[in-house]
């Protein structure tokens, strides 16, 4: 009676807060896919004419049919969504893997303090964290000012409401994702394999190619996955840095549902957002389950 | 060995320098008198006024700190429960779902889950407030709370709670006198995150709130996308305070237990 208890008070909560709402977003979607099907097939038959008709017919798999029940800016979101968050995943574990590498190398009696000023601003508000930067990028703003004050440039660059400025957000809010897995694998690296390679003859950097980065593979790997994962959804950082050239989905989504107030096209946004991560979500937990059993 | 090298000093002073001057560039123009706040005008304590007399600042505040210890109080005693369904609870019919339900709201965007309990709270015609938010955040931090202790729960010896039946303890008592105490530190961190991440929260937030309940970072949300303000800047500070005393003191006072325990390990394990 306890265990039954003991289980099904948690399980309820998730499965009323988590499931059902889950069912009702789908449910949501598909009853507008439904409905919203015939409007839009005289749209394709006046732009594509017949041609577009028949590969309606002919390829009736999923992607086809989202793009026919959506506008173009939604594909067009989902694709800058994905090439912003692959192009700041890059970039992050450019940024990061140093400082982790750094962070992994230094004096022991260092590495506790090190890891707790990597984890604090992840305590700190994400509002804030990207806030801060709208004062730095701004035209006016400091960096402009410094550049301008060391002769660099001659007129300030416009950075804010640019993807430039949604990368910069991406990279400094989601740094610390990256650090700490690639840090936790290179601090268990042994130090002897290292000297090994260097005494078997490797340079400094093939031994660093050929030893180090494949020993932190999996903290790179999860360290990608933790940036690129919630990057695609994200909301704040292309609505507060980007401009109104930065597409990405999660403001699409907000937009579709607080401006335009259609809940059914958001639900669909929702379930086909999901059902772009459901592959690097997949892929994560079984890079995860790899890393725990390699653990022992 | 380790060796000091250029490199690495170099990565760890860029790296450190790129993570904290923009919240250090934020918290000295807090103290900027000048309304324009990118150009320094001298030192004012102005602004910390304007803050703590704006009344809509301070309801929301309230609002928010209300929200976040009743929700993270639920979610820890519910991701414990969880935890230790997931760890000693064996096998029982749904447990794949079970542990797909605690493991998905962490990599869910939040749009999605703000969007889907919203339409779940209108289904079953419930008003939006302060209760919505709270079912919200409760969901998705008892999540991060139960990966946080079932962690602890994995490492530590089970032979103890066994020990604790068999000398006559109910579960429950065990569970109470034996697991709970040495997983302390571990649901005290989980009580942490899930209380930062509701404070944080905006997405979800907004979608679940009705026009009873402003979050404070609704408020700064709203108050920013018009641009950068003086006043924003010296609540952001007054937060970024209060976070960093406590994640600094809550990390000391956990070591410490930590340490304590570790002792007590010890001297439990020597033979007498």
């Amino acid at each position: 009676m306890r265990r039954f208890l003991l289980i099904a008070v948690p399980y309820l909560w998730l499965v009323a807060l988590f499931l059902i709402p889950f069912v009702i977003v789908l449910k949501i979607s598909l009853s507008d896919i439904a409905l919203a099907r015939p409007p839009y097939m005289p749209q394709l038959d006046l732009s594509a004419g017949w041609e577009g008709l028949k590969s309606f017919f002919a390829a009736l798999d999923f992607e086809n049919f989202v793009f026919l029940t959506t506008d173009d800016l939604y594909w067009k979101a989902y694709l800058s969504s994905l090439r912003i968050a692959l192009f700041s995943t890059v970039i992050t574990l450019l940024v990061g893997y140093p400082i982790a590498y750094a962070m992994a190398r230094a004096a022991p009696e260092w590495r506790p303090t090190l890891l707790m000023l990597v984890i604090l601003p992840f305590w700190t508000s994400f509002l804030i964290r990207v806030y801060a930067w709208m004062g730095i990028l701004s035209n006016e703003g400091l960096l402009n000012q410094f550049l301008l004050w060391t002769g660099i440039i001659s007129s300030p660059l416009t950075i804010l409401n640019t993807n430039t400025a949604v990368y910069i957000g991406i990279v400094y809010t989601y740094l610390p994702f990256m650090i700490l897995p690639i840090y936790s694998a290179l601090e268990r690296m042994d130090d002897s394999l290292l000297e090994a390679a260097e005494d078997l003859g490797c340079s400094r950097l093939s031994a660093f190619w050929l030893v180090t980065v494949p020993l932190s593979k999996n903290g790179i790997i999860a360290g990608c996955f933790l940036v690129f994962i919630p990057v695609i959804g994200e909301f704040v950082i292309p609505s507060l840095l980007g401009g109104s050239g930065t597409l990405m989905i999660g403001k699409v989504l907000w937009e579709e549902f607080f401006s335009n107030r259609d809940w059914p096209v958001a639900s669909a946004v929702a379930v086909i957002l999901l059902l772009i991560l459901v592959i690097p979500i997949i892929l994560f937990q079984r890079n995860e389950q790899k890393q725990r059993e390699a653990n022992g | 060995m380790t060796r000091f090298s250029w490199f690495n000093a170099t990565a760890l002073t860029l790296g450190f320098a790129f993570l904290y001057l923009p919240m250090i560039i934020l918290v000295v123009y807090s103290f900027n008198a000048s309304q324009l706040v990118t150009v320094w005008a001298g030192f004012s304590t102005r602004w910390y006024g304007e803050v703590l007399r704006n009344e809509e600042f301070l309801n929301a505040a309230w609002v928010t700190l209300k929200v976040a210890v009743i929700s993270s109080s639920i979610a820890t005693v519910l991701g414990t429960m969880a935890a230790y369904v997931l760890v000693r609870a064996g096998r029982f019919s749904g447990r794949t779902l079970f542990s797909g339900m605690i493991y998905a709201p962490l990599v869910m965007p939040e749009v999605i889950t703000g969007l889907s309990l919203l339409l779940l709270f209108i289904g079953i015609g419930l008003d939006r407030g302060v209760l919505t938010i709270v079912l919200a955040h409760t969901t998705f931090s008892m999540c991060y709370v139960s990966v946080v202790v079932s962690s602890r729960l994995i490492s530590f010896d089970q032979s103890l709670e066994e020990a604790a039946l068999d000398l006559g303890c109910s579960p429950f008592e065990a569970f109470r006198l034996v697991t709970l105490p040495i997983i302390a530190p571990a649901v005290i961190s989980g009580w942490l995150l899930a209380f930062t991440l509701s404070l944080d929260d905006l997405v979800i937030a907004s979608f679940t709130t009705g026009p009873s309940a402003t979050t404070l970072p609704i408020k700064i949300f709203s108050a920013v996308r018009l641009g950068v303000s003086p006043e924003i800047n010296a609540l952001s500070t007054i937060m970024i305070a209060i976070v960093t005393v406590g994640v600094i003191t809550a990390s000391l006072v956990t070591k410490q237990a930590a340490v304590r325990q570790a002792r007590d390990e010890q001297l439990a394990e020597r033979p007498l």
